[in-house]
């Protein structure tokens, strides 16, 4: 992805993240899980949920 | 000294009959038999109307004087009702219950899922029925009565002295108490098996948090006979809340409990009273005037003994697993494990088969509700979610399925099915290819209408089946089939022939059944071309082998086949 796409992706996701307030992480899930619909492969997903669960 | 209580249960939709004990002296005078069976329920009466259909008598013992308080089990599925075809209440519970194939799931008044069961008219009985478990018992009594099985009621086993190789019991009355001993006992006596308990048995399994009161209330709803389930209403946070319509103007309402709320503050009048009537008004029937007849509360659970066979004390029903209501999983399995048990147990009693016959009975009925406990593990994480992350994952589900049909998949309610034993010992090792899916070894036989307008399982009474198809009636091939029938029945073994044609020959008999609109091939083989025309089928209905013809090789591993079940005399 570009840079500047995903500098617009992240100031998107930290206001929105914010505009959710109390209900910012059932908003993260449900992305998690749109996300994941859209990528469609399984073990893509499976090892991007194992990297972000590294590194916390 | 047992006194169960005589006075009859309170219901207002249901009349309790107190059934007669046996004075003292009858029951002293008969103290041994080959089968007992501890409880009269639903579990432990289907076995004993199996085993009496295969020429075994039991005894069964119920320490209650009536059948059971509320109305439970209220869900019987289509694999429920063939074996309760096999034991005769079918038809009852067809008469008096309410059909139905569909579920609903509603969120913030919407609608986000709805399943429909598919109709076939290869099916005789719906997807699924409701009646209360008080109606199905008493057909079950009913029949055992008619079937001339002894039921002792106000027995209470008070101990077990003894459970290898014969049982030896303590039986408690109201007038004293009397020593009976058994061959076989048969522990059907619920999921707080008092036996069970005594033997220190413990389940492997999972027992979730969330708990729920069911409610039976007396209300006129104009509301189709589905399943309705609510999640997360305004009035229960977070929780959920099904309906189910039952017959006699009754409707069960189940909904989850708040943590750290006790089962006695939840049963309060005042309780019910305000959560019935909040989930009245949410569904826009407040004000409809209601009446309570039982109420109870459960926990979802999902756990099962390791092995069913304790010496020789057999576990069946709730006494061997605690399964998850999600899916109807309770008496539906419990019919399953009876069917199995029965005619096992029968060929032991009558010493056509060795003990370790019942052996294959715990490892296909504990693989079962290990499956069980997987599928039945989703629906209950859906359900009431039993940590943080589960809880997220399916708020965030329940959020997306308002706009996103991807997510409405994952409401799937997974229903009670019937098992293949796939890797049972007891199947034919080297079998025809060919056959369909769902005609596989270890596969209940799928069901046909035939032309006559019955049904292929109809036909499968407790006993071995041979089924033979062919598309014309040929008399050289029924004399071979006829022969080898005789030379099992000279060994003792007993198989009854049901052959299929697919039309009438030249030499038609009034009582043969016809499939003229090729049906089996449709069901049972993957290509309409060829596939086996031979079945053999377990006096439980499971396939143990298939043959592409009734020749020498088919009729030599029938042989064997149920030559294993069989010792020879």
């Amino acid at each position: 992805m570009q840079v500047q796409d995903l500098e617009i992706i992240y100031d998107e996701l930290a206001r929105e993240i914010d505009r959710a307030g109390e209900k910012s992480e059932l908003f993260l899930a449900k992305l998690s899980l749109l996300l994941a619909n859209e990528l469609g492969e399984k073990s893509l997903v499976l090892e991007l949920i194992k990297s972000s669960s590294q590194d916390l | 000294m047992h006194q169960p209580t005589d006075t009859p249960r309170p219901s207002i939709y249901y009349k309790y009959k107190v059934y007669p004990c046996q004075p003292i002296q009858q029951l002293r005078s008969q103290t041994r038999k080959k089968v007992a069976i501890a409880g009269a329920g639903p579990a432990g009466m289907t076995a004993a109307l199996i085993m009496k259909r295969m020429g075994v008598d039991s005894v069964i013992l119920e320490s209650e004087r009536q059948v059971s308080q509320g109305s439970r089990a209220i869900v019987f599925t289509r694999r429920s009702m063939e074996i309760l075809q096999q034991v005769g209440v079918a038809h009852k519970v067809m008469e008096s219950g309410l059909p139905w194939n569909a579920g609903n799931s509603f969120y913030r008044g919407k609608r986000v899922f709805r399943m429909e069961a598919p109709l076939s008219e290869h099916d005789r009985f719906p997807a699924l029925i409701n009646l209360q478990q008080q109606y199905l018992e008493e057909y079950l009594v009913d029949a055992c009565i008619d079937a001339g099985i002894e039921i002792r009621w106000g027995n209470k086993i008070t101990d077990i002295l003894e459970h290898d190789p014969v049982v030896k019991m303590r039986v408690d009355t109201a007038e004293g108490e009397y020593d009976f001993e058994v061959d076989w006992l048969i522990a059907a006596d619920g999921a707080r098996s008092n036996i069970r308990q005594k033997y220190g048995l413990m389940m492997e399994g999972d027992s979730y948090e969330g708990r729920f009161v069911i409610a039976d209330i007396k209300i006129d709803l104009d509301l189709p006979t589905e399943r309705l389930a609510f999640f997360d209403p305004s009035w229960n946070p977070g929780n959920t809340v099904l309906m189910h319509r039952e017959p006699h103007g009754i409707w069960r309402i189940d909904y989850q409990l708040p943590p750290g709320e006790t089962p006695e503050q939840a049963l309060s009048p005042a309780s019910l009273e305000q959560r019935i009537n909040a989930q009245l008004e949410m569904i826009g029937k407040g004000g409809i005037p209601w009446e309570m007849d039982w109420s109870s509360v459960y926990s979802a659970r999902a756990m099962t003994l390791p092995e069913y066979c304790h010496g020789h004390i057999l576990f069946t029903g709730d006494a061997a697993h605690m399964l998850p209501i999600f899916g109807v999983r309770g008496a539906n399995t419990a019919f399953q494990d009876s069917q199995n048990l029965a005619w096992k147990l029968a060929l032991v009693c009558q010493k056509k088969a060795p003990v370790d016959l019942l052996e294959t009975y715990s490892k296909e009925r504990v693989g079962a509700a290990r499956e069980i406990i997987q599928e039945g593990g989703r629906s209950t994480r859906f359900m009431t979610p039993p940590s943080h992350g589960f809880k997220l994952l399916r708020n965030a589900t329940l959020s997306l399925a308002l706009q996103h049909e991807f997510v409405r998949p994952l409401f799937h309610w997974r229903t009670s099915r019937a098992h293949t034993y796939a890797d049972s010992t007891l199947n034919v090792a080297h079998h025809a290819s060919g056959s369909s899916a769902e005609a596989r070894v270890g596969a209940v036989m799928p069901n046909i209408k035939l032309d006559n307008g019955s049904y292929l399982l109809d036909h499968l009474s407790p006993a071995f089946h041979l089924i033979v198809y062919s598309d014309f009636y040929d008399s050289t091939e029924m004399e071979r089939m006829e022969t080898f029938q005789a030379e099992l029945k000279e060994q003792n073994i007993a198989l009854d022939i049901l052959a299929i044609y697919g039309q009438p020959g030249a030499c038609a008999k009034p009582s043969q059944l016809y499939d003229s609109e090729n049906h089996f091939k449709q069901f049972m083989w993957e290509s309409l071309d060829h596939g086996p025309r031979v079945f053999l089928v377990r006096p439980d209905q499971h396939i143990a082998g298939c043959w592409t013809q009734p020749d020498r090789n088919c009729f030599a591993q029938v042989q064997s086949a149920t030559g294993a079940f069989f010792i020879l005399q």
